[in-house]
């Protein structure tokens, strides 16, 4: 029952802490340099990972489904698996899983050493609302990153596939075809769900980071159990979010 | 001990505090109990009391930082736990540990609150900021970090902080703590210089014994949560409640029974 009572107390908190950031939404042009400052963060920072383990992810899934596939003589549709499977799936939870080991647990780390060390107070009796100045810049360039996170995630797994096709010898299907396959059953809704996806797996990994940094009580040893906290939170939360908005987008025209 | 602060331009209103019967627990266990203050606009006002006895606690609700399991703090009128009243009293506190953002500069973290709150241009602000530098003797160090600056300056910049906000109601939590002797009397000089000049109402939570009897015009004792007593330095000096007696003036007997206790444990 206690452990019940949590769980619902850190939903409503992460609720209305989501409220009460939006509420200042139109103080936004005004924290334009903290903005960017975050976007730089979130997106330029977590940029050579996502590319580095997008490429490989989408070489892999070529080469798995190039090996499967050869049975049944369906190798023409490797580009339109891989094209398809990192558009929808693999390219969304890719980057919202790196930007929460990247990015996520550097802001709860910040937040709850803030909070510890008398900070997120000071702000307070500043009457500078945390909320304003610590979640909102965040929230926003959260949303404008991952989109394009998303994005260069599926151009970096579709060319890993390209390159595998071409050359591994068993499978062999040069980078036109591959290509070709790729575009012949995609549809852009295909990349709108993917990126949709990235978007709501974004916005709750930030909130869900904040959120833990902002509650965090204690001392340093606080601080590193508020970031195991909110990383394990987050996994979780993008996970059973997967399939609810995968199941939502596969029904909506 | 001459002064060389002047704080002129942050002459404002400024306000009283009330508090009615305040009672605090936390998970169960009693932290305030039932304490009623009253401290009068302008005036330095005390809060002494042992390690853990609450004064701390009591100064996070006046600042609106806690909310009371009953009673209340106004401001002047205003509730101090209704956040609406940070936007009518320009409260300032001092952290004990300072509480500067670590990540910006001595200069930045003075200009945060009226860049934050637009209160004027950036010339405006520059000129805020290097005259609250100037009171506090820290013009070398605005563009320093504050993991740069030794105890006595993060306590010295906290204050200038404070000051940039032009408070209306001045809160200090253990403003001495950390500090060698001559850098506390600096401090305390600072405090009664700055309420001098701006007629500021000051609370100061200390246990620093020195500090509030020397520059406060009134004290409160507060023990296990509770006002022990309350009144003018002059009357603590010759105070014969024993508990009082005793924390102001500590004597430390080596034939206390419990030393004794002590060295027989370390046979």
């Amino acid at each position: 029952m206690k452990y019940l009572t949590l769980v619902f107390e850190n939903i409503g908190g992460t609720l209305l802490l989501m409220v009460r950031a939006l509420k200042y939404t139109p103080t936004l042009p005004r924290q334009f340099p903290r903005f960017i400052e975050q976007c730089y963060l979130i997106g330029y920072t977590t940029l050579p990972i996502v590319t580095i383990l997008s490429f490989f992810i989408g070489s892999v899934l070529a080469l798995q489904s190039g090996y499967s596939m050869e049975n049944f003589g369906a190798k023409q549709f490797i580009g339109t698996l891989v094209g398809l499977t990192m558009a929808r799936e693999l390219g969304p939870m890719m980057v919202a899983i790196l930007v929460t080991g990247r990015v996520g647990s550097a802001i709860t780390a910040e937040l709850a050493s803030m909070k510890v060390y008398q900070e997120v107070d000071a702000l307070i009796t500043m009457n500078i609302p945390p909320e304003r100045m610590l979640v909102l810049p965040r929230l926003a360039a959260v949303l404008v990153m991952m989109p394009i996170l998303a994005i260069i995630a599926n151009l970096c797994g579709w060319y890993g596939g390209a390159l595998v096709c071409q050359y591994t010898h068993f499978i062999s299907v040069d980078s036109q075809s591959y290509f070709a396959a790729l575009k012949r059953f995609m549809e852009p809704k295909d990349i709108i769900d993917g990126l949709l996806k990235a978007e709501v797996f974004g916005f709750v990994i930030v909130l869900v980071c904040c959120y833990t940094g902002l509650s965090t009580r204690g001392g340093p040893r606080e601080i590193g159990a508020a970031v195991t906290k909110a990383v394990v939170a987050s996994l979780i939360l993008i996970l059973v979010l997967d399939y609810f908005v995968t199941k939502a987008l596969l029904f909506t025209t | 001990m001459s002064t060389a602060y002047t704080a002129s331009p942050f002459v404002g209103k400024t306000f009283g505090v009330t508090v009615s019967h305040l009672n605090k627990k936390y998970g169960g266990v009693p932290v305030l109990r039932d304490v009623s203050l009253d401290v009068k606009p302008g005036e330095i006002f005390a809060l002494m009391g042992p390690s853990g006895s609450g004064k701390s606690v009591l100064l996070r609700h006046i600042a609106g930082l806690e909310r009371a399991t009953s009673g209340e703090i106004r401001i002047g009128e205003f509730d101090a736990a209704d956040p609406d009243t940070r936007n009518k009293v320009h409260l300032a506190l001092v952290f004990q540990a300072g509480a500067l953002f670590n990540s910006l500069s001595v200069y930045d973290n003075l200009a945060l609150y009226p860049r934050e709150q637009r209160l004027c241009p950036e010339s405006g602000i520059r000129e805020r900021v290097m005259h609250a530098l100037n009171i506090l003797s820290l013009e070398k160090a605005a563009r320093k970090f504050p993991s740069e600056l030794s105890g006595g300056m993060k306590k010295r910049v906290a204050i200038a902080r404070a000051l940039v906000m032009e408070p209306e109601l001045m809160l200090y939590d253990e403003p001495t703590s950390e500090l060698d002797p001559v850098m506390s009397a600096t401090i305390s000089e600072i405090i009664a210089t700055l309420r001098e000049q701006t007629a500021v109402t000051t609370i100061v939570v200390t246990h620093d014994r020195s500090l509030a009897l020397g520059i406060a015009d009134r004290i409160a004792i507060i023990m296990d949560g509770q006002i022990k007593a309350t009144g003018k330095p002059d009357e603590f000096k010759q105070t014969k409640d024993p508990a009082i007696s005793n924390f102001l003036n500590p004597v430390i007997d080596l034939k206390n029974p419990r030393f004794k206790q002590l060295e027989n444990s370390h046979e």
